[in-house]
């Protein structure tokens, strides 16, 4: 008897406690944050001429020479399906894994045979989500010879580019400098 | 290690550390039913809540009956879990229209969460409705928590309290833990969250076109979705052209608050907190990884109020740390230095100040780079969050061996909330009674006489772990059921298998994700293990407590060993360490460390 009627107060509990945690209070925030930041609650997405032409947070495969590219992603069944987010889980070690790396060197050498700076390690990665919105600066003025090459624009005016959108540390302590690749492409098509 | 990395470790500390006090005072003030501002405000809901469902708040419980009523609770919401993913397909909240989840998975994710694992063998932003997230998982990332700190505060009264039988009312505590504690800090952290990008709504996913379309190869399919082959046997592909991008929504920011709060850490999306959804700025970032360690730390704290005697609990949160900060400090190295299977490749990992962060980025985010993202792994691994913000798979082998062997130390530096400090107590009852033995005295832990009862349940609590975590990863490592859901290669390969099941084993939830976690034998094996270790741990820690507040004090004397010295920290943190040592190093041996040196031999380190 006794148990039964613990039984019967979890149950009752159980559907109080999913109104209060899984009812109330998600639509609760959700109110607050479509008040106070319907841009940031609803991704963070960016309008060009009309149309929704993506998210300041989700990266976008990028490969075309007269683009920046972004990292690589090991999202399947293409890269930066934001429907399926993953990372490669390779190990350090795992033959597939370097033999990518080495796919990825020779690709972006291909394009730009002159420079002969080491590659930036984030450039030739897979990142966690695979869908990695951005790259270091690093990896950014990397590619700067190819794209002012590809355009037909001087360097500088790239640089300036990378420079105007770099972001710094969070109180310049917190996290790593970066650049929106998304942002940065856009920026270069706006030139 | 550079000089910006050591200053974001020491500032993550500091703030942690800063922290404790208030925290652990406000819990020790809800828990022994004090007044403090917020109680007051929202006692009417309280007192419905009790009213509702016949909770009578002032009758306690002894040992067993609050066992049961705990065992109850949480065998109700497993079902309830369970029901809602089997269904959801028919539920509402559902614009993507997923179907249900298949029974093993739902097993496996219903036991994940109501232990507070959060294992995902489950890809959320591809087979869970906005329903299931909420009403499934957020809820019980609220129970399941506030069910260990439960647990946490019955043992703690069993060490406070004298000659007497009684350790509460677990329903009055659950509740109390939930409304007062849980809750509001998962507000105000979910709102502060959505300030920095992570997405809260209910609108169905959002398509936008790309401004460069994806190419891709994909195996022709005949009707009947087999591959087509050519003669040679090849199967023939076809080219694809993506054009768009479908991008994820969903409630997230409630439910990362808690997942981070809570220890519970299963994340809304599959990659967890490395989506740039869950966690997109570095604020966020910190804000959440402060949230990990938050309410385990500051326990520790609650504990020495409620013993009325706070040095006890500096002392445990001393130890604490001191096994802590050379995890932090081997995982960032090891990531600092990267892959040296990469130098030889024309690949620069040498971080360049307000440039590049260098390192081994395979499987790491830009914007948390390498000491954020190792930082993360070992305080997520020391207690046992298991959220994520990089792929541990990809780690360097020292880097993911610190973050295998903070579990292996069974979720005690820091553990999970309430039951991370109870697993440390544990320890200390066998460091008390290991000294007794050395000294040649009845072991005594705050004035309570520790016997044979005491000490048969504690050896079984430490014990039945590694037990079940080596039985199943030997289990896996001989059968193709094990070894077919491995990814990578060799040494590599074993440590995958002793990670998931050592993950599942603590309740930590984190994985060593290129394993296929989602075959029937991962998610039932795994699902049995996790229940298993949370409530058989939970059942020993309850009888001892249930022994121990039975017992009159004993007045020191010369002869009392004191529990808050250098000393006895010292002597805490070596048995720690040589229990966790002496039952997991051969396995460590075959897995991170073959690795180690393997990696080293070939390419030098």
């Amino acid at each position: 008897m006794e148990v039964l009627k613990q039984f019967k107060t979890a149950v009752i509990l159980l559907l109080l406690m999913t109104l209060l945690t899984g009812f109330l209070y998600p639509v609760l925030v959700t109110t607050i944050a479509e008040l106070l930041f319907p841009f940031e609650a609803n991704g963070s997405l960016i309008k060009h001429k009309n149309q929704w032409i993506g998210s300041q947070l989700i990266g976008q495969s990028f490969t075309d020479e007269n683009y920046f590219w972004s990292r690589p992603s090991e999202t399947k069944p293409f890269p930066y399906n934001a429907e399926n987010s993953s990372g490669s889980n390779y190990s350090a070690m795992n033959p597939d894994f370097l033999s990518a790396i080495k796919v990825r060197v020779a690709a972006l050498q291909k394009t730009d045979p002159q420079n002969q700076k080491r590659v930036p390690v984030d450039l030739v990665t897979a990142s966690a989500s695979g869908l990695d919105p951005e790259i270091s600066p690093y990896a950014a003025i990397y590619q700067v010879p190819r794209i002012a090459k590809v355009r037909k624009i001087p360097e500088q005016k790239v640089l300036n580019l990378i420079n105007q959108l770099t972001e710094n540390r969070y109180l310049n302590v917190l996290g790593e400098p970066r650049v929106n690749v998304l942002r940065l492409n856009l920026a270069l098509d706006n030139l | 290690m550079t000089d910006n990395g050591i200053l974001q470790i020491a500032l993550y500390l500091v703030i942690l550390i800063a922290c404790i006090k208030p925290l652990g005072w406000y819990m020790a003030q809800i828990y022994e039913n004090k007044p403090c501002g917020i109680n007051r405000l929202l006692q009417p809901i309280e007192r419905l809540i009790y009213k509702l469902s016949g909770i009578q708040p002032d009758i306690e419980m002894g040992w067993k009956k609050y066992l049961y009523t705990m065992l109850i609770f949480n065998l109700v919401g497993l079902l309830a879990v369970y029901a809602i993913q089997r269904l959801q397909y028919y539920l509402p909240l559902n614009p993507q229209h997923f179907s249900a989840v298949s029974p093993s998975i739902s097993f496996n994710t219903a036991a994940s969460f109501i232990t507070n694992t959060d294992w995902q063998a489950y890809s959320g932003e591809g087979t869970l409705s906005y329903l299931t997230q909420m009403m499934a998982l957020t809820v019980q990332n609220f129970l399941s928590a506030a069910t260990g700190i439960s647990l946490l505060v019955a043992f703690i009264r069993g060490l406070a309290r004298y000659e007497t039988h009684s350790l509460g009312n677990f329903w009055a505590d659950t509740v109390r833990g939930i409304l007062y504690i849980l809750l509001p800090l998962a507000f105000f952290l979910a709102i502060a969250l959505s300030a920095q990008g992570v997405i809260q709504n209910f609108k169905p996913y959002q398509k936008i076109s790309l401004l460069q379309a994806i190419h891709y190869q994909q195996p022709k399919l005949d009707t009947s979705g087999l591959p087509i082959k050519d003669i040679n046997g090849n199967s023939i592909t076809e080219k694809v052209i993506v054009t768009e991008q479908e991008i994820p929504m969903g409630p997230v920011a409630s439910q990362v608050a808690i997942k981070q709060l809570g220890t519970n850490g299963g994340g809304f999306f599959n990659t967890n907190s490395a989506h740039p959804f869950e966690n997109p700025t570095p604020l966020s970032n910190f804000l959440e990884m402060l949230a990990i360690l938050l309410i385990p730390a500051a326990l520790c704290y609650t504990f020495g109020l409620m013993i009325k005697d706070k040095r006890q609990g500096w002392a445990v949160f001393l130890a604490m740390l001191v096994l802590f900060i050379p995890l932090i400090t081997m995982a960032v190295y090891s990531e600092q230095k990267g892959n040296p299977a990469l130098t030889s490749m024309g690949i620069d990992q040498t971080a360049k100040p307000g440039l590049f962060p260098g390192g081994n980025m395979e499987g790491k985010e830009t914007r948390f780079g390498i000491v954020n993202s190792a930082l993360w792994a070992t305080a997520t691994t020391a207690t046992s969050n298991g959220s994520v913000n990089a792929m541990h798979d990809s780690f360097m082998p020292l880097g993911g061996m610190a973050t295998i062997w903070l579990m292996h130390l069974g979720e005690v530096v820091f553990g999970g909330v309430g039951t991370g400090l109870y697993g440390m107590l544990m320890l200390v009852l066998i460091t008390v009674f290991v000294a007794g033995l050395m000294i040649g005295r009845t072991p005594e832990y705050l004035g309570k006489k520790i016997e044979p009862f005491e000490m048969k349940m504690v050896t079984v609590a430490v014990l039945i772990m590694p037990l079940i975590v080596l039985l199943l990863t030997a289990i896996a490592c001989v059968t193709p059921m094990g070894v077919s859901s491995i990814l990578n290669p060799r040494s590599h390969g074993f440590s995958e298998i002793l990670y998931a099941f050592t993950s599942m084993g603590n309740n930590n939830g984190s994985a060593f994700a290129g394993l296929d976690a989602t075959t029937p034998f991962y998610a039932i094996a795994g699902g049995i293990e996790m229940l298993l270790l949370r409530f058989w741990i939970a059942i020993t820690v309850l009888a001892v407590a249930g022994s121990l507040v039975h017992k009159k004090c004993v007045p020191t004397s010369s002869g009392t060993l004191s529990t808050h010295t250098l000393l006895f920290i010292i002597l805490l943190v070596g048995l720690t360490c040589i229990l966790g040592a002496l039952t997991f190093f051969p396995t460590l041996a075959l897995g991170p460390i073959a690795e180690y040196f393997r990696l080293g031999v070939m390419h030098g380190h």
